[in-house]
């Protein structure tokens, strides 16, 4: 009996890598652009949805893709808006993998301009999987806090676009917005920076031509 | 925390390895972890610990090797270890930083038992 060591440099992520490649080129293909929100639970990301879907109808077609640990509520409540919806229950795990991602993709709908991904709820894990998307958001709502930057950096540090929610709560909360985008931005100097309140709507519109740009980009680099 | 679906990652690239080298055992495993990777070395070691049993590798051992946050500034090519989220250059204060290493997750080498 011998022992002989041998080198094998695999990346325990390779596998999600290149699931998200694929999907990547197909949505590209199809001139669809997809996000990928991130965030705390209860941050707001279904309510973002909700709202965009207000602003978005009658111009463009959404579909969204909720993940979530249990339940259909977040699908239900973004249907109930008109909007196609696929929930994806992890049964347990913290964070969606692009071949949950690449499942469901078959079934949506190949005349859409935007594909939303509603991550798990939780500002740690999704950080390091890679689902194809275009733009990545972080929401970090004025409950949570204006340190959380310095503390989850991976999370900052991985996304394109910061949105600061529940704006409306500004006056109540020691929350100070221009502290918690300075501290995004020293993590992530480019990060594109919202405010918004979905409740009231503020905000949104330069939000929603945020994405439509970028759809506008992805089609004339396709096209 | 996503530590025990990694560990499966592990073993299903032992067992490729296995296979392919006509292994019966294996006896160490060198992982080399990021230290912004997004998980917890003693996480990985435990959740090792648990999945082994049965296992080709029920005897190996686990040695992570963390891996600290290197960046690059592509203004002045100076690079810098760092501690803290500050991901400024150090030399030129420039932000345009680069991650060079730290957030990797890789299988580093295996000793194989013949
Ligand atoms: N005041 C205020 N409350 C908000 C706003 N947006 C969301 N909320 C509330 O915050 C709570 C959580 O909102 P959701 O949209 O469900 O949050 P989520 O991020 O989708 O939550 P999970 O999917 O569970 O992670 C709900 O009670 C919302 O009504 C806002 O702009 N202002
Ligand atoms: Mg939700
Ligand atoms: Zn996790
Ligand atoms: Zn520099």
């Amino acid at each position: 009996m011998s022992t002989k060591t041998i080198s094998v440099v695999r990346d325990l992520l390779a596998t999600n890598k290149q699931a998200a490649a694929a999907i990547r080129q197909e949505l590209r293909s199809r001139g669809i652009l997809c996000v990928n929100l991130l965030s705390s639970p209860g941050s707001g990301k279904t309510t973002l949805l909700e709202s965009l879907s207000g602003r978005f109808k009658d111009r463009y077609r959404m579909a969204v893709i909720e993940g979530d640990i249990e339940t259909e509520r977040d699908a239900e409540r973004i249907r109930a808006k008109g909007i196609p919806a696929w929930q994806i229950t992890t049964g347990g795990a913290c964070h969606l993998e692009a071949k949950m991602v690449g499942k469901v993709l078959g079934e949506v709908p190949a005349a859409i301009d935007f594909l939303f991904i509603e991550n798990v709820g939780n500002l740690v894990c999704p950080a390091s999987y890679d689902l194809g998307e275009e733009i990545r958001c972080v929401l970090l709502s004025s409950p949570e806090g204006d340190d959380k930057p310095a503390k989850y950096p991976q999370a900052f540090l991985s996304a394109d676009c910061l949105i600061l929610t529940k704006s409306d709560l500004f006056p109540h909360l020691p929350f100070d917005p221009a502290k918690a985008a300075a501290e995004a931005l020293a993590i992530k100097p480019g990060l594109r920076v919202f405010t918004v309140s979905a409740l009231r709507g503020e905000g949104m519109d330069a939000l929603a031509a945020y994405f439509v740009e970028a759809l506008a980009r992805l089609r004339s680099a396709g096209a | 925390m996503h530590e025990l679906s990694l560990v499966a990652s592990v073993f299903d690239i032992l067992e490729e390895k296995a296979r392919e080298h006509g292994a019966a055992r294996v006896v160490r495993v060198v992982l080399k972890v990021g230290v912004m990777a997004g998980v917890v070395p003693d996480l990985l070691e435990s959740a090792f610990d648990i999945y082994k049993k049965g296992t080709l590798a029920e005897g190996a051992r686990l040695e992570v090797v963390v891996v600290p946050v290197r960046t690059r500034c592509p203004d002045c090519d100076g690079e810098a270890v760092r501690e803290d989220a500050d991901f400024s250059c150090a030399a030129c204060g420039s932000r345009r930083i680069e991650i060079v290493e730290g957030r990797e997750l890789i299988v580093e080498r295996i000793e194989l038992e013949t």
